[in-house]
């Protein structure tokens, strides 16, 4: 178990990590997600005593790690697959962590045959491929046979073969009732790994919640519909008909409506109500990717800004101008590929500008610019 | 690459399980001997010292064809030539035991196996002092002892005294490396700990030199000329070394390097157990 509380870290004027509260059950695997930059390393520092926080606590299993009798049996943590001196054979790295916490030589044999490098024990971690490193990497973690795992992108590197490996290694870990923490930006390896996620975004939390869950919560699918022809005003009045029935409605470049919240058959009823003939109506389905990139795109740490021959780019499809109201619509993220949020799903935990006058402003401007969404 | 095995935490035969007690200095010791004598550049700055205190010390002991020229000086002294280079080999060793580990970044490995930051310095400072005197005073004492079967004159001398005084300069040139390490755990940087150190065991002579043109600064000067370390290494071996009279006894040398090496060390502990890794 590992529980923080209103954990806090500033670099200067930089807020790495800004009040985090979560706890990390054992027997899960629990993902940890965020962009480049949104303080998953430095989460997981402080939770290794390795970084003192500014303010807040982070325990494990009670206890500040530094207060831990026996570390290595208690917490197992990959945080760098380069953090070894590259001069050193691998067997030999392993025995001088192991020999710190007086863990006998055998074991050094066994995490090498779990990780499958017993064949390059001997060699210089110098030569290693970044596989490898990571490899080298989790069989120091598993040393001492720790109740709590922590590992920071341990798929980097990897090849399908080994990411299947440590998708199993993690699950087997947690069946055993250990708590397994573990950092990526994969959100396809952490929707098959993952029980639970932590999602944070400039180091505050975004959701805190089970994997199902969350893509439940935000990777709504919408409806396409699209009115027959170039029926201009059969499109508005199918978009008002479609609005006035609690519907959430936003238009694509080519003219085709994306509608969530009515079920298709309701859309049909309603296009047929107010006479609009539909060439397309068709459910769409969206992943676990693009629910967290919209529910991080407001806090992405570098984010391209606009190239200048922009007149080579495809214009922004969502980005039109708005023909309904905004109080139809008022959180819908007119800035990206994304389906308008379900209904009931809004505000919390996500951050969600303030009002629809703040997005306003930024719909047709600055598109990329994350600082004016919040 | 093989393919991965299971997991051994269910082994077939059952091993007693890994120690669950708070582990102690000696396990810090045993990890920072495995880490000392598993990488080339211990054996680089080592082997390096070795074969210039032993070969130059030879060198100047089968030169020295006149068995009175050891009347004065004892056998000891044809070591340092060799030491006075050598003892770059030693703050090097001395600076790479840490900052190694940060320039890699396996500090940040090491301190989540053991975070008690003052247990892994002091296995440091401890390990790389132990190996550091070994071996110089071992290198010593094979030219010394060289020295004593080659030159056979009844005039040629080593009394205990001297013995133990060479001693002391083997102590010295440890502690000259464990101020490397202290100043290597504060800086991290390599490049940087070396620069630093290297400007501490080779400016002041200079610098002493220099003070003296100036009348008002000239106590100053000779101050700083009797108190360095080529200086305290030449006079700890017996060798004449300055003009300058009234050099103070070895002790007072070896205080002097104890008391700037304690200081540096007491400030690792400080910086290194506060700051982030």
């Amino acid at each position: 178990m590992i529980e923080a509380v209103g954990l806090t870290k500033r670099f200067g004027a930089k807020t790495a990590v800004d009040q985090l509260s979560f706890q990390v059950r054992p027997g899960h695997v629990t993902g940890f997600l965020g962009p480049n930059g949104s303080g998953k390393s430095t989460t997981m520092r402080m939770i290794l005593g390795l970084d003192q926080p500014t303010s807040g606590q982070v325990t494990i299993n009670g206890r500040p790690f530094r207060e831990l009798g026996n570390a290595q049996r208690n917490v197992g943590a990959l945080l760098d697959a380069k953090a070894v001196h590259g001069g050193r054979r691998a067997r030999t790295h392993l025995l001088s962590i192991a020999q710190l916490s007086g863990i006998p030589e055998k074991r050094v044999d066994e995490v090498l045959a779990v990780v499958g490098l017993q064949d390059v024990a001997r060699r210089r971690t110098k030569g290693f491929s970044l596989g490898m490193g990571q490899r080298l990497g989790i069989a120091t973690a598993l040393l001492g046979d720790p109740r709590v795992l922590l590992f920071d992108e341990p798929v980097n590197g990897l090849d399908p073969e080994g990411i299947l490996w440590v998708r199993n290694l993690m699950r087997q870990l947690a069946s055993e009732g250990r708590t397994v923490f573990v950092s990526s930006h994969l959100m396809s390896e952490m929707a098959l790994t993952a029980d639970h996620l932590i999602v944070i975004g400039r180091g505050r939390l975004l959701a805190d919640m089970g994997t199902q869950e969350f893509i439940a919560h935000n990777s709504a699918g919408f409806a396409r519909v699209r009115a027959a022809g170039n029926d201009q005003d059969g499109r508005k009045a199918l978009a008002a008909a479609l609005t006035a029935a609690g519907g959430r409605v936003l238009q694509e470049p080519d003219g085709a409506l994306r509608v969530t919240g009515l079920e298709l058959p309701h859309i049909s009823d309603l296009a047929h109500g107010v006479g609009v003939r539909l060439w397309e109506l068709s459910p769409h389905r969206a992943s676990l990717e693009e629910a967290y990139m919209r529910m991080t795109q407001s806090s992405v740490e570098y984010t391209s800004t606009e190239d200048p021959r922009a007149e080579l780019w495809e214009p922004d499809p969502l980005a039109l101008p708005a023909w309904e109201d905004g109080a139809a619509a008022p959180e819908v993220p007119q800035d990206g590929f994304f389906a308008p949020p379900p209904p009931g799903a809004g505000g919390k935990p996500f951050l969600m500008p303030g009002s629809a006058a703040e997005l306003a402003g930024t719909a047709g401007t600055a598109p990329n610019n994350p600082e004016d969404t919040r | 690459m093989t393919g991965p095995a299971t997991l051994p935490d269910q082994p077939p035969e059952q091993d007693p399980p890994l120690p669950e007690t708070r582990p102690h200095l000696g396990h810090a010791l045993a990890s920072e001997w495995t880490k000392m004598v598993s990488v080339r550049s211990t054996l680089w700055t080592l082997g390096a010292l070795v074969l210039l205190v032993v070969g130059i010390g030879l060198l100047a002991v089968g030169e020295t064809n006149d068995p009175t020229g050891f009347t004065n000086p004892p056998h000891t002294a044809a070591a340092v030539f060799g030491l006075l280079v050598g003892q770059v080999a030693v703050i090097v060793l001395g600076v790479l035991t840490v900052t190694s580990e940060y320039a890699t970044g396996l500090i940040r490995t090491t301190l989540t196996a053991a975070p008690d930051r003052a247990r892994v310095l002091t296995a440091k400072y401890l390990v790389f002092a132990a190996v550091a005197f070994t071996v110089v005073s071992a290198s010593v004492a094979v030219v010394g002892i060289a020295s004593m079967i080659a030159v056979d004159s009844p005039q040629a001398h080593q009394t205990a005294g001297e013995w133990l005084a060479a001693l002391t300069g083997c102590l010295y040139i440890t502690l000259l490396g464990v101020l490397g390490l202290a100043i290597g755990a504060v800086v991290r940087h390599s490049a940087g700990a070396i620069a630093v150190m290297l400007g501490l065991v080779t400016l002041p002579p200079v610098v002493g030199g220099m003070l003296t043109m100036w009348d008002s600064l000239t106590p100053l000067g000779n101050l700083i000329i009797r108190y360095n370390a080529p200086v305290a290494i030449m006079q700890m071996f017996g060798l004449p070394t300055s003009e300058v009279g009234g050099l103070p006894g070895n002790w007072a040398q070896l205080a002097l390097i104890v008391a700037v090496a304690g200081a540096a060390v007491a400030g690792s502990y400080a910086v290194v157990g506060r700051r982030d890794v």
